[in-house]
């Protein structure tokens, strides 16, 4: 899982039948010192988290498992609204 | 598998309810030399490591929530070992 922060939204009206419904979250990837870290990518929402919330999203397949029963085409989602993220040791 | 050391950790009260419980620590990839390799990450601990230690890091999804026992988890990484130590061999 890795941190982000919620730079968007998509709204898709067309789209695949799985994803119907879900919000489409546009998310900035963050270090564990919340800096910017990579290139921005689409993630659905599990959550409820919202414009300029700091959360925790999941890749790969295992994304999809936070819908279940539903079976949602994705390959990112979001698990987690950030509270705090504390870093006691640098490397 | 990948090896890493523990460096922090993440709070989250709104969270998937199958993440309720666990733990949620900030680990940073290293090398068998202990040099930085890679992006830091989240991991839900299943054995209790903290911050300081050098663990075993499953990067994989699947095995991630079979680690904590919930095979269907939306989960990618999980800490499955805590490292006593480490040798590594001479190259020829």
């Amino acid at each position: 899982m890795n941190l982000a922060r919620v730079v968007g939204r998509i709204v898709s009206t067309h789209k695949e039948q799985g994803l119907s419904g879900r919000k489409l979250l546009v998310l900035a990837p963050l270090d564990a010192s919340l800096e910017p870290a990579g290139s921005p990518l689409i993630a659905v929402d599990a959550i409820g988290a919202g414009a300029a919330e700091i959360v925790l999203y999941v890749r790969g397949r295992e994304a999809a498992h936070a819908f279940l029963p539903d079976e949602v085409p994705t390959d990112a989602g979001v698990v987690a609204i950030v509270d705090h993220a504390t870093i006691e040791t640098k490397r | 598998m990948l090896i890493a050391d523990v460096i922090g950790h993440v709070v989250a009260t709104a969270k998937h309810e199958s993440l309720l419980g666990f733990k949620m620590l900030l680990v940073a990839p290293v090398t068998p030399e202990g040099l930085s390799s890679g992006a830091e990450m989240m991991a839900i601990d299943s054995v209790g490591a903290g911050v300081g230690e050098r663990v075993l890091v499953v990067v994989e999804g699947r095995s991630a929530g079979d680690a904590v026992g919930h095979p269907r988890m939306p989960l990618d990484a999980a800490i499955v070992g805590i490292i006593d130590r480490m040798t590594t061999f001479d190259q020829p």
